[in-house]
């Protein structure tokens, strides 16, 4: 039988080394290939759209290298797993940037933390960056890990959800927030599992053996 | 629910072995980096921040296939700092799989070089580490390990590399970095307080009190140490097990 292939889009927003090397070691048996190459990403089985930085260089990568109409297909037809920026981009609009709009996969916006975030009288930085721990809603990507689990972050912005059905995992810091998103076939998450060590891991090989039944 | 603190190990390293000097001077060998670096993932790190205090060109090379080499087998963030002057240094760091660098006199020299950096890869990948001392009332900045000083205020110093863009503050206290007495929890208050971004303290850490003791008396977001983890004195899920029972969130 042939191996599986596992496409990690690159659009040129940053380092995907690590998204690879962390996709690779979760499921060895899974070929796995960082590219911009519309015929490969819409031949894989499995696909990955990444992103770090501002959503408006990403957004406008995005579009420049139509990587926008390759994104809906996969949406339409194969299992796709957005991270970070990746999860960003799919929801319908960022505040960021004085306001950059979305793919539009998910319903609802992206919204600063705010620079006077606090909880219970002490004051939180931003960036929200480390371990944090996120509340699982049932979904075949959670499979083996236990809820409450830590996973790490690092980011300014975060998904404010407008269909409580599409939450798959919630997170707090100062505010609640999406932690994951998911729809059909589309499963994304504003942690980044590459860094997250075991549990990031078995949330990646869960992704590659998904078959986007939700 | 909340964000936990974090602990990260650090490795000074020379042209591909960790090394950790005793006030900068006498040095010793501690061993493989990959294995070092495995071994604290294992244990359940945070993070993990490699220092490259290899002189030559030559050696950097080194350095960079040692941090592809750990990228490989680590998931989880890695910061590379020492000798990044450039954006191709920058460049050269994240490529091999660090997630972030750590930009150190470059930006004393030169401070749009971290303004330059945070609009080219996100701020959320440059870190500034200041290597402050105290001089009379006040801490200042010193460059070349400590021995050459630059007159600028470390806390100021701080709150300027926020807004130029850092993610985050590596602050190193060169009173006690190698010295064991603690980290110096006057600067890392005043420094914390005056941030709005991560701050990780260094410097002296000598035992497992005094990683409680920068979080809670020092404001840290995070704790760093070197030789009582290289030396195998504690490991690091004993300190994550000693800073909990303290009363503070960490990732068990």
């Amino acid at each position: 039988m042939a191996s599986k292939l596992c496409a990690v889009i690159d659009y040129g927003m940053g380092n995907l080394h690590s998204a690879h090397g962390a996709l690779q070691n979760a499921s060895p048996d899974t070929q796995v290939l960082v590219t911009g190459d519309p015929e490969v990403i819409l031949k894989a089985d499995h696909v990955v759209l990444p992103g770090v930085g501002a959503i408006r260089d990403c957004m406008a990568e995005i579009h420049a290298q139509g990587i926008d109409a390759v994104v809906r297909e996969v949406a339409a037809t194969k299992p796709l797993l957005g991270i970070c920026v990746g999860l960003q981009a799919m929801m319908e609009r960022s505040q960021e940037n004085g306001g950059v709009d979305g793919l539009g996969l998910f319903r609802g916006e992206v919204q600063y933390f705010g620079d006077d975030l606090q909880e219970q009288g002490e004051r939180l930085k931003v960036p929200h960056m480390g371990w944090n721990q996120v509340s699982q809603i049932a979904h075949p990507l959670w499979t083996g890990i236990e809820d409450q689990t830590r996973f790490y972050f690092v980011h300014s912005y975060r998904v404010q959800a407008t269909n409580d059905e599409q939450v798959k995992g919630r997170c707090h810091y100062g505010v609640d927030f999406a932690a994951a998103m998911g729809q059909d076939n589309v499963f994304a998450v504003q942690f980044h599992p590459e860094k997250s060590h075991n549990a990031g891991l078995a949330l990646l090989k869960n992704f590659l053996n998904w078959d986007g039944q939700a | 629910m909340a964000l936990a603190k974090r602990i990260i190990p650090c490795l000074d390293v020379d042209k591909g072995r960790v090394v950790k000097g005793v006030n900068f001077v006498g040095i010793r060998d501690a061993g493989d980096p990959v294995e070092i670096a495995k071994r604290y993932n294992d244990q359940g790190a945070d993070e993990i921040t490699f220092l490259d205090i290899t002189a030559s060109h030559e050696g950097r090379d080194t350095t960079v296939h040692m941090v592809e080499a750990i990228a490989e087998q680590v998931f989880i963030p890695l910061t590379v700092g020492g000798g990044i002057r450039e954006i191709a240094d920058i460049r050269n760091m994240l490529n091999a799989g660090a997630d972030k660098v750590s930009i150190n006199s470059a930006a004393v020299y030169n401070p749009d070089f971290v303004r330059a950096a945070a609009d080219k890869f996100g701020s959320q990948c440059i870190v500034v580490a200041i290597d402050a001392k105290q001089v009379d009332d006040h801490w200042e900045i010193f460059t070349h390990g400590g021995r050459k000083p630059t007159g600028i205020n470390a806390v100021e110093w701080a709150a300027k590399m926020a807004d130029f863009g850092a993610g985050e503050i590596l602050l190193t206290s060169m009173d006690r970095d190698g010295v064991k007495t603690g980290f110096d929890l006057g600067v890392t208050k005043a420094i914390s307080d005056a941030v709005n971004i991560p701050v990780i303290a260094s410097g002296g850490v000598g035992n497992l009190d005094h990683l409680v003791d920068g979080v809670k008396l020092g404001g840290a977001d995070a704790v760093l140490a070197a030789s009582i983890f290289h030396f195998g004195e504690y490991t690091v899920q004993q300190a994550k097990e000693h800073m909990a029972a303290a009363g503070i969130e960490m990732r068990i």
